[in-house]
């Protein structure tokens, strides 16, 4: 097998050092009747070459030659090859977490520059070194706004992300935290009357991401102060990173949830990603060194991640940023464009938008996306399944990786996809 | 140099020490390392379109370098570290093994790290099926009955492996209220007990380090949940009476967890589930072979017996009758989802390429690693002090006792001198029932011959810390940077860089 490093002579040579007359020996501490007698069965060996086969064969049934309109949390954005070429140096990708400083040094300032970084991006004054992800970060902050605040009940908007949502509730569950959602407006922003009513002496945090899950940016300044009133700390979410090359941090925010997935990470089919929690300084403390008094499990962050971050950032730096988020803005309002002057579409909310927005439709987006699919096109993200009350819904993501021909062909492809008779 | 010098090195070599500053020191306006195609669609107004959102001035602070600035900066970085790829990293209950390049190649293929979690599942054969094959396989080699490969680590994995518990017995009427912990466990154990819900009771093992069944007998009341347990032990010790503890668990109701992290002493030879595990989690980035890249991804996944089957976190995944696969979320008993989308779907892929790469021949990977293991420990017995003596399986448990007597060297010193040597650190300090361990895992990726310097470096620092203790007390000598305050660094933390200079938090 290519991967071991030794020869029949060298094995037989080590027992015999060992003073064992078969490997069988080694493995006599385990009772005899569950040592397996026959092998596994699992595929394989494999080959370098028949491996690659294998999962090109399997790349092949999945998405090639279809163009892309989901966001949704994950977005394609575009890459550069250094980053990849510096997560596969062999000194970052086979480094162990940085617990030997002496011999990790290049872990630990890549990690220093990445929480730098997430300072900059999200306006607060510190960061961590990764979490999982956004959704694992944003229940982290609810957790942690618990803590510091002494009390148990969560309001979390309704446009947060699903997803994110139910993660915060899988943890709170059985951690005596009390989630509370607060629907959204017609604006698509967070309702303020019903936050307000439900905002009292006991409420730990108020979760809003922004943009949110449908694509509107939220007020966050004016929501802060309400928050603040309350006593209570204002979390807010990300899931589109690059939007904060356009738009004004959440300075206001006590703490920043951020997905780092839009910078320089693929989709992947949903990870790995990287999750980032700034927050303000005042709130940074150690572990509890008592194993059962720790008031997290997490193990380990997403370092690898969090360098590919750190690289693609740097190679962006902040015109590159800048001018990504640019472009996002202005296909995402050509698309909104070309898309409103097909008879029965209409935008959804009328609020301030980064690269995706939500456009109602005269019929259902599931049916429209099951007829865009055999133009090659993935269409936009039916909400009908979040939202039961927007079946008719679909968000549209358009970033700079979408080209003009692509809006056209999918604004065409709606188009004759809402002719149909129905 | 003074003191014993470094001559009897034979294996490393100078670690770098070039210098590099922050990469925002490098900055300079105007310069840049990515540009992006022309606009191809009206340019929009930012400032009318966002209004009082818009960051006009851009993000303050961030670097403008050039590309090959930014090439030289990572590649120096990254010389300061020390990867698998250089060498043997014995770090115990890590699993530091070669990690397969083909892997990564895979992960990266279009196609596979195209793929968006929400395109239709009928655009998504490949990525499920390559999902069901792992599932599959991970369930052969388990030998359990249902699996989840949603967890992004270890440690979620362990939450969910108890908040499946937690579920199956409030069904049963009673969640009940603590879990049994041995005090050989690792710290994520008791902190995941918590969260889940539960107060944990530790258990103190017994002579030979491994679980006192019979006082285990007396605490297995119907108020516990379930014993946590890690088979292999963290002392690379079996725990012989596993079949029993099960036995004892589930006559009162409750479940037996294992914590799969030494898997790479089982893999092929015994099954988890034929020894009456309920439910365990995986570490995908140790037995099969992901990388640690610094510290993550990893991924947990979680393989249960049919009684917890239902309570899986979602989307579950389905074969429909016409033999096409699909994600369900419609599980009513579910408990709901502990990670956003499917999971770290790139670390699973690189695992199963690990899978297919061995087959059934996974067994020769696992024999390697007891093999070096226990090679290793006779190469250093008499020289160490082996506090516990039943038989090692993947890793092998030293103390610093004789050297602390004789000297006062203890496990880091010790650790640290091996950095000059060419060799990462043990892992120190840990399993905690062993005062000053030095907990040695050699995985199968060693070759006899690093084996043999290994060994040989031991003995050498063993010499020096009796012939002249306080030149191995100071070790390293030969990194660009020399032992650190750890202590201060927790309780002072630097967090980021200040543009002012001065940062905030140094004061």
């Amino acid at each position: 097998m290519r991967y071991l490093p030794k020869s029949p002579a060298e094995r037989r040579e080590m027992l015999s050092a060992i003073g064992a007359n078969s490997i069988d020996e080694l493995f006599e501490c385990i009772p005899e009747r569950y040592r397996l007698r026959e092998a596994l069965k699992l595929p394989g060996p494999f080959s370098e070459a028949e491996v690659i086969d294998y999962f090109k064969k399997r790349a092949s049934e999945n998405s090639v030659g279809y163009t892309s309109f989901l966001g949704a949390g994950v977005y394609n954005h575009l890459r550069s090859v250094i980053t990849d070429t510096i997560l596969l140096r062999g000194e970052f990708l086979t480094s162990y977490t940085p617990y030997q400083a002496e011999i990790t040094q290049g872990t630990l300032q890549a990690i220093f520059e990445f929480q730098t970084l997430m300072c900059q991006l999200t306006g607060q004054e510190v960061a961590n070194a990764s979490m999982y992800d956004g959704s694992t970060a944003t229940t982290e902050a609810a957790l942690m706004a618990e803590r510091l605040t002494g009390r148990r009940r969560v309001l979390v908007a309704k446009s947060l992300h699903p997803e994110y949502r139910d993660v915060l509730k899988s943890y709170a569950k059985h951690s005596g935290l009390l989630v509370e959602e607060i629907p959204y407006a017609a604006s698509g922003m967070v309702d303020s009357k019903s936050l307000h009513a439900a905002l009292k002496d006991d409420v730990a945090a108020v979760i809003v991401q922004s943009p949110n899950f449908f694509g509107v940016i939220e007020d966050v300044a004016e929501d802060a102060d309400a928050v603040h009133a309350a006593g209570a700390l204002l979390v807010v979410a990300v899931t589109e990173g690059v939007s904060l090359g356009a738009l004004k941090p959440p300075v206001e925010a006590d703490i920043v949830a951020m997905e780092g997935q839009s910078f320089g990470l693929a989709p992947s089919y949903g990870g790995p990603f990287v999750g980032v929690l700034a927050s303000r300084e005042k709130f940074v403390r150690q572990q509890h060194i008592r194993r059962e008094k720790a008031t997290s499990n997490i193990c380990t962050n997403q370092a690898l991640c969090a360098l590919a971050a750190t690289v693609h950032l740097t190679l962006l730096g902040k015109e590159g940023l800048r001018e990504m988020a640019h472009q996002n803005l202005s296909k995402a309002r050509f698309a909104l464009s070309e898309l409103e002057k097909i008879p029965g579409v209409k935008r959804k909310f009328d609020s301030p938008f980064f690269n995706e927005f939500t456009i109602d439709l005269p019929r259902s987006a599931r049916i429209v996306n099951a007829e865009l699919l055999k133009e090659k096109i993935v269409g936009p993200l039916s909400l009908g399944s979040l939202y039961p009350e927007l079946t008719k819904t679909a968000l549209v993501c358009v970033t700079e990786t979408t080209s003009r021909a692509e809006i056209e062909q999918f604004a065409g492809a709606l188009r004759r996809a809402l002719e149909k008779p129905l | 140099m003074n003191g014993p010098t470094n001559k009897r090195i034979e294996k490393a070599s100078t670690h770098p020490s070039q210098n590099e500053g922050l990469i925002f020191e490098k900055s300079s306006p105007g310069k840049r390392a990515f540009e992006l195609p022309p606009l191809d669609v009206p340019d929009a107004n930012a400032s009318s379109a966002l209004g009082k959102h818009f960051r006009a001035d851009g993000v303050s602070g961030f670097p403008e370098v050039s590309e090959i600035e930014v090439v030289r900066h990572f590649t120096r970085l990254s010389t300061w570290n020390y990867a698998i790829d250089l060498g043997m990293y014995p770090l115990g209950s890590c699993t530091m093994k070669y990690n397969p390049r083909v892997n990564e190649f895979v992960a990266r293929l279009d196609g596979i790290a195209s793929e968006h979690p929400y395109q239709p599942d009928e655009l998504s054969q490949g990525c499920l099926k390559i999902l069901q094959l792992l599932e599959k396989c991970l369930l052969e080699i388990t030998g359990m009955d249902a699996i989840t490969l949603q967890p992004a680590a270890g440690a979620q994995g362990e939450l969910t492996g108890l908040l499946l518990i937690r579920s199956y017995l409030e069904r049963q009427g009673n969640p009940r209220k603590k879990v049994l912990i041995p005090d050989s466990a690792h710290g994520t154990n008791p902190a995941t007990a918590v969260i889940a819900g539960y107060e944990v009771e530790n258990i103190k093992s017994e002579s030979h380090g491994q679980i006192d069944v019979e006082k285990l007998r007396d605490l297995v009341t119907e108020e516990v949940a379930a014993l946590m347990i890690t088979n292999p032990s963290t002392l690379g010790i079996f725990e012989e009476r596993i079949p029993e503890i099960a036995q004892i668990l589930h006559a009162k109701g409750a479940l037996l967890y294992m914590d799969g992290a030494n898997m790479n002493a089982l893999t092929g030879i015994a099954r988890p589930g034929d020894l009456g595990v309920d439910v365990m989690h995986l570490n995908l980035h140790k037995t099969f072979s992901t990388p640690h890249g610094g510290g993550g991804p990893g991924a947990g996944p979680v393989a249960m017996k049919k009684i917890l089957e239902p309570f899986k976190p979602v989307p579950v995944l389905v074969e429909k009758g016409d033999g096409k696969l699909a994600l369900d979320s419609n599980r009513p008993d579910s408990i709901g989802k502990v990670r956003a989308f499917t999971g770290n779907f790139g670390v699973l892929v690189r695992a199963l390429a690990y899978i297919l790469a061995y087959g059934s021949g996974v067994r020769q990977a696992t024999e390697d690693a007891v093999l070096n293991a226990n090679y290793i420990r006779k190469g250093l017995e008499g020289v160490y002090d082996l506090p516990y003596s039943l038989p090692s399986l993947h890793e092998v448990v030293f103390s610093d006792a004789i050297q602390k007597r004789n000297g006062g060297v203890n496990t880091m010193d010790i650790a640290k001198r091996l950095i000059d040597y060419g060799f990462h650190p043990y892992t120190t300090a840990f399993p905690l029932i062993v005062p000053g361990a030095l907990m040695i895992e050699p995985t199968e990726s060693e070759s006899k011959e690093e084996c043999d310097l290994f060994i040989q470096a031991m003995k050498s620092i063993a010499e020096e810390a009796a012939q002249d203790p306080e030149f191995v007390k100071h070790a390293p000598h030969t990194t660009r940077v020399s032992r650190l305050d750890e202590v201060t660094a927790a309780r002072k933390p630097i967090l980021r860089w200040n543009p002012a200079g001065a940062s905030k938090a140094a004061r």
